[in-house]
């Protein structure tokens, strides 16, 4: 309904984004802690294990948890400055409704008016427009319980299709891909099996900056003797150690993947008992592959041919093996054949399902794994069913006490929901754990979609710069003050323990959701009086399916740091390998390791196409986009936190000095970098360790520092992945920032 | 419980990925409160991301307190080299400069010189250091000599540095890769022609920072 209150400067001087710094509270030999909670970090999907440190219902600092076997004690930069979160001065402490007359356009009031108003708008919205005119945008930050509550709030209460979360902006071309090859979607090896490993293959993951722990396990196979192939537009800072760098053109992967498919057939290294045994589909692929001469692959990848024999003989002859990706693979118009092709090469060596022979994508989100298998996916159902298998309707409605009919049918992609909002099909929206104007393609239309809203609220610890359009603000909980369970990149679940209350007039998100089901007058099926009560309702949810976590429990979880789904019933000790030879599963019922009703896993055809928008005369460069190390995501929190923002504090633009020669710029000089969305006006860091024909910017900021205003909103046609990593654009050396791009005077009149 | 003499602290530059855990570890230590005493520096940016965390290396005749003319710096029995006694300390900035690693760094606020002590706090109850703990690539590790040869077999560990004709042999040791030339530089070599005219000091000063490592 709303435009953003003006002017923005008010709005920031009342919520913030404000920097935070240690205290000294912790820091104080003085004071005896509270208490020490062991609970795991906020932020990646890495989920290290630490210790919080309580005084006074205040997390005043961190202590590693040496212990905990994932990282026993190590931390990244955003792991030792999270408890600065904690006690922040922008900290939403009551609810809030859109005014303009008060400080910074948000006026507090009482709980119970706020949730009162988003019923009664829920109601209006979809009794005059249909019930999908509502949707629901979750995210991959919050626990399973959340998840799998806000995925049975929107398809058991609302009863609409319309939700969806960002992990769609981050892990849905792998998730998809693996579906498609295996038939199940997660890591396939826990993360010890990098360590046997006699190669190591990174596409499209800048593990030191996005997933920090995994370079120590990296490193220990590398004093193993381990060699590491990289594939990366940059030299990022793992790529600087490895045996082969494969610098790849932005968007060219499968091409790459099918040149070294190319050459492990034509010297024969495969594992043809493997192929035969436990695959469908090879042929297919290799006659697909026979196109991609290693003269080709080397054309439209931009790497020396050399190079990618060499990694083909590297890869092709190994003995075991660990198979990483990320982002840099998957957000692609291509990104789900850019995995499949990435899937081939470990199906055609015949390295899984065993000690040192791994493969997995690297998570993003805290719980981008358990966020993406309990219902809040827009096709999905909990336990990583399939909304619209009727057999996998049936069991959930059972669980749920509903008709199988009374759930609604597969939804929208999150980005398509915001398209929706531009013919009038959606008109209302509930955001949680999710800061869409930062974080999706195209930012100024999705301002502009906000704007078109009706009704909009958001539930949030902090004011963030999506929900500064909402019409209500409702004060939800930081990660340390409420209970439950993620699953980390492995797939394995582990437990968070409350460290604090939430403060003020703050709520347990799950006791949100459920207020405004009562609300509604639908509150049957929500009156859950804990996170474990609602675990103890996705355990049987889950019951059956592929991620089955029926025998799972927290005290299980405790005992074992972590449990690894599927895990059917309590006796069972958890998987930490999927397809071991013998394994059963719930598809395949003995038929063979992998997760179908055959037993085998699929090769599939990983056709190259190129970027939906690819460079031309007017747009000569391209620009592709990441995190770095000491930022997380959209930067609702680690904006806030001061030492963070001091080693990185704002994004720039990454050229080489050869295409920064061709535009006269020097380092730390302005550039304006443009895109047929958009412009922004950044700073020019000149390094060697990037492409000569693309830009880098990291992604993590707001308003005209926001990349996303220039990337393309074009949509894998099967993951609905948008395409972060490949836009055109072009360039302009500028004397300084426009005008309008200033930041307010300091001293602007109030 | 009083750490075992025999943990001992490791620097491995080649691990470095620049990522400032260190750094803000260091800044939770009890004894200097948000400070850090690690320095995370790019070697050159623009052609590499190569990183260097630099902690104190705790020498065995720490050249800090050599020039120290207030005797405020102090080495503890077990080869820590500690942060400038308050009392004693007149801030003259001596140990800054004398420094051939650079770690000592003046806090003109406090009028103190404050410096790495190896997180004494933490180590003299058995904890690792703080950067040693979080560090995610092991670049800073904190073990035994016969761990880190166990899980380290391509570096080994170095802790004599040669700055000009000054040798320094320090508590903390430096991993190099295992077959690396035991070398010293010497800028004369590269020179057209030899430096005349000035003292071996002037010479050494110049050669600062142009350190080398010999094996242990």
């Amino acid at each position: 309904m709303t435009t953003a209150p003006t002017p923005l400067y008010r709005t920031i001087d009342r919520f913030g984004p404000h920097l935070v710094y240690p205290t000294g509270a912790r820091l104080d030999a003085g004071v005896e802690p509270d208490r020490v909670v062991k609970t795991h970090c906020c932020f990646c999907g890495q989920q290290c294990g630490l210790q919080l440190v309580v005084k006074d219902e205040v997390v005043i600092g961190v202590e590693p948890w040496m212990e905990f076997p994932f990282n026993r004690g190590m931390l990244c930069p955003k792991g030792v400055n999270r408890y600065l979160q904690s006690a922040h001065p922008d900290r939403l402490l009551t609810s809030f409704a859109r005014d303009d007359a008060a400080p910074g356009g948000f006026r507090p009031i009482a709980y119970e008016e706020a949730i009162g108003r988003v019923a009664s708008e829920i109601e209006r919205i979809q009794s005059t427009y249909g019930r999908d005119a509502f949707a629901v945008l979750s995210g991959a930050s919050i626990t399973n319980e959340k998840a799998y509550l806000i995925g049975k709030f929107a398809h058991m209460c609302l009863r609409i299709a319309n939700i969806d979360y960002n992990g769609r902006l981050c892990m849905v071309s792998a998730a998809a891909a693996n579906k498609m090859a295996f038939g199940v979607d997660r890591s396939a090896n826990p993360w010890t099996d990098m360590l046997g490993a006699e190669v190591i293959f990174i596409a499209g993951s800048n593990v030191a900056e996005c997933s920090p722990i995994t370079t120590s396990y990296i490193w220990q196979a590398r004093e193993r003797g381990a060699k590491v192939i990289v594939v990366d537009p940059r030299i990022t800072p793992i790529a600087r150690t490895c045996d082969v760098f494969l610098p790849v053109k932005p968007g060219r992967d499968a091409a790459l993947f099918n040149g070294i498919l190319h050459l492990m057939i034509e010297h024969d290294w495969l594992d043809h008992d493997f192929i035969e045994r436990w695959t469908v589909g090879f042929e297919d692929v290799a006659a697909y592959a026979k196109e991609w001469t290693p003269r080709r692959t080397a054309e439209v990848t931009g790497i020396a041919e050399d190079r990618i024999r060499e990694a083909a003989e590297l890869w092709g002859t190994a003995k075991t093996s660990f198979m990483l990706h990320a982002r840099g693979i998957e957000h692609h118009s291509n990104g789900v054949q850019n995995v499949l092709g990435a899937i081939n090469l470990v199906l055609a060596s015949g390295r899984i399902g065993r000690e040192g022979c791994g493969y997995g994508t690297i998570t993003g989100q805290g719980n981008g794994q358990g966020g993406r298998e309990h219902g809040q996916k827009a096709d999905q159902l909990p336990g990583a069913r399939d909304l619209a298998d009727p057999q996998h309707r049936a069991y959930v409605a059972g669980v749920w006490g509903i008709e199988p009919d009374d759930l609604p049918q597969p939804g929208a992609d999150a980005y398509t929901i915001i398209r929706k909002i531009d013919d009038g099909e959606v008109r209302g929206l509930l955001t949680i754990s999710f800061n869409p104007l930062v974080s999706l393609p195209d930012a100024d239309f999705v301002r502009r979609m906000l704007e078109k809203l009706e009704f909009y609220v958001a539930i949030d610890f902090f004011l963030n710069e999506t929900a500064r359009h909402a019409d209500i603000v409702l004060p939800g909980s930081l990660q340390e003050e409420d209970e439950g369970t993620v699953t980390q990149v492995e797939g394995r679940v582990i437990k968070i323990n409350q460290a604090v209350r939430p403060p003020g007039d703050a709520r347990q998100d799950w006791r949100i959701i459920q207020d405004i089901a009562r609300a509604l007058g639908r509150e049957r099926g929500f009156t859950f009086r804990s996170p474990r009560e609602i675990f103890d309702e996705l355990r049987e949810a889950s019951k059956g399916g592929v991620a089955d976590y029926s025998g799972i429990t927290y005290e299980k979880i405790e005992r074992h740091f972590g449990v690894f789904w599927p895990c059917p019933v309590e006796e069972h000790p958890g998987t930490p390998r999927l397809f071991e030879p013998g394994s059963w599963n719930p598809v395949a019922r003995g038929a063979g390791p992998f997760y179908f009703p055959d037993g085998k896993a699929r090769f599939n055809v990983a056709r190259y196409e190129p970027p939906a928008e690819d460079v031309d005369e007017e747009f000569p460069v391209i620009l592709t986009t990441g995190r770095v190390i000491t930022q997380y995501l959209s930067g609702t929190q680690t904006r806030r936190i001061g030492p963070l923002v001091d080693f990185y504090p704002e994004p720039r633009v990454e050229m080489h000095p050869q295409l920064a020669e061709r535009y006269g710029i020097t380092d730390g000089d302005w550039v304006a970098v443009e895109s047929r969305r958009g412009r922004v006006t950044l700073r020019a860091q000149v390094v060697r360790t990037i492409r000569p024909d693309t830009v880098f910017v990291p992604y993590h900021w707001a308003g005209r520092k926001s990349v996303n205003l220039l990337t393309n909103p074009a949509l894998d046609p099967i993951s609905k992945i948008p395409a972060f990593k490949v836009c055109a654009v072009r360039l302009r050396r500028v004397e300084a920032p426009p005008a309008e791009e200033a930041p307010p005077p300091v001293d602007a009149p109030q | 419980m009083p750490v075992p003499e025999r943990n001992e602290f490791f620097i491995d530059p080649n691990r470095c990925i620049g990522c400032n855990a260190c750094v803000s570890a260091c800044m939770e230590c009890d004894t200097h409160r948000g400070y850090s005493m690690i320095q995370l520096d790019f070697i050159d940016r623009a052609r590499s991301p190569q990183t260097v965390p630099v902690v104190c290396m705790h020498c065995d005749s720490p050249t800090c307190a050599e020039v120290c003319p207030a005797d405020a710096i102090k080495r503890t029995g077990d080869g820590v080299v500690q942060t400038a006694s308050k009392p004693r300390c007149i801030a003259c900035n001596n140990c800054v400069l004398a420094c051939p690693f650079g770690i000592p760094k003046m806090h003109s606020e406090a009028n103190l010189m404050m410096k790495c002590d190896m997180c004494y706090d933490r180590t003299s109850v058995g904890k690792k250091p703080m950067c040693a703990s979080v560090c995610p690539s092991g670049a800073l590790w904190f073990g035994t000599m016969e761990e880190i040869r166990r899980l380290r077999p391509r570096s080994r560990p170095v802790r004599t540095f040669r700055f000009g004709n000054q040798t320094i042999t320090t508590k903390v040791w430096m991993m190099v890769p295992v077959d690396a030339p035991v070398d010293r530089v010497d800028v004369t070599d590269a020179m057209h022609e030899p430096t005349v005219g000035r003292s071996d000091a002037a010479a050494d000063a110049l050669l600062s920072g142009l350190w080398t490592a010999e094996g242990a």
